[in-house]
């Protein structure tokens, strides 16, 4: 069972990460009735899945990936979907201020309870990681009282050795169908590991169940 | 995209030779290999909306191509490529897709700029 929030503000860099990493999370929230809104910073413009014969070339991939993005938040039942307009692989070089303010606008907006994104440093690619900087910066300079908690997913390979276990698992197995729809509208991105995937959730496989089933965070602690 | 046909392509890159023209020019192995693969050495490089002008393009050697682009004091090139469009926008569109259908090169030339 999730803890109940007042709203749920969700802040990725990519149209997938949502979805890879916590559309159970999402999905469960909006069935408790708690609003959530996920701000994606770019259209993931820069994707290497083209096909081979391609569906799409560098120019077309981002109305392709608007498009799955769109029907991954329906999927989840997640209405209130704000692109942000930055360029995939981009975001560490943008003008930090400009990554606080956009930060700090959307929280003073909702005013959420608790907000999601990556970990600063181990959230393997560097726009995760520039997300992760870019909304913990912008929290930090916020009065400690209004702070709402900051839920972070982290997965490089060094993460358990520098972080311990997660402080916080979501279990949604109720969902697991949403998520896999969600999954699923990222067409181009989850094309080629869906079909192994769903074999192994077929076959009861421990791994593939977990990985479906629970979602887990690192909580992080202002100074 | 297709793949490529030499003598198509190059009529195309003939056309916009000796105009201004935006560049797209972009290599990547991808955010996440030195994350499957520890140790894998990671780089690439990026360019969009520069505007250039050459004097010779050219499409060299068996598929993969090279492309090379001839400036007036200076070179462009593009190594892997395999096939190539011209859009609806009259842009010539290459890259250089793997077995796997991943972009490992892209190389675009337009005479309007590029989307952000």
């Amino acid at each position: 069972m999730l803890q109940k929030e007042r709203h749920v503000l969700v802040v990725f860099p990519h149209p997938d990460d949502e979805s890879f990493g916590i559309a159970g999370t999402i999905a469960e929230y909006i069935e408790m009735g708690v609003p959530v809104t996920y701000a994606c910073l770019t259209l993931g413009e820069m994707g290497r899945n083209l096909g081979n014969p391609p569906f799409a070339n560098r120019e077309t991939l981002p109305q392709i990936r608007k498009q799955e993005l769109l029907d991954a938040c329906d999927a989840m039942g997640l209405t209130d979907l704000r692109m942000m307009g930055l360029r995939d692989k981009t975001i560490e070089f943008e003008d930090p201020e400009k990554l606080v303010k956009m930060m700090t606008d959307l929280i003073e907006e909702l005013t959420p309870s608790l907000v999601i994104s990556f970990h600063p440093t181990l959230a393997v690619h560097p726009d995760h990681n520039a997300t992760g900087v870019a909304v913990i910066e912008a929290m930090s300079r916020m009065p400690e009282a209004n702070r709402p908690v900051l839920y972070m997913k982290a997965f490089d390979n060094d993460t358990l050795n520098q972080l311990g276990e997660p402080h916080v698992v979501h279990q949604t197995p109720n969902v697991a169908d949403k998520k896999i729809a969600a999954l699923r509208a990222h067409a181009s991105q989850t094309v080629w590991m869906l079909p192994d995937m769903e074999k192994r959730w077929a076959a009861n496989d421990k791994d593939a169940l977990d990985w479906l089933y629970n979602e887990a965070f690192y909580i992080h602690k202002f100074n | 995209m297709e793949t490529v046909d030499v003598t198509h392509l190059q009529e195309l890159l003939d056309s916009f030779a000796n105009k201004d023209v935006y560049i797209h020019l972009e290599t990547t192995n991808g955010s996440y290999a030195s994350h499957f693969q520890e140790g894998f050495f990671n780089a690439g490089a990026f360019i969009r909306n520069v505007i250039i002008r050459y004097e010779l393009g050219k499409v060299a050697g068996e598929s993969p191509h090279r492309i090379g682009l001839k400036l007036p004091s200076g070179w462009i090139y593009a190594q892997g490529i395999t096939h190539y469009t011209l859009d609806e926008h009259n842009r010539l569109l290459m890259a250089g897709l793997g077995p796997d259908g991943k972009l490992a090169v892209a190389l675009e030339i337009s005479e309007t700029p590029f989307a952000y």
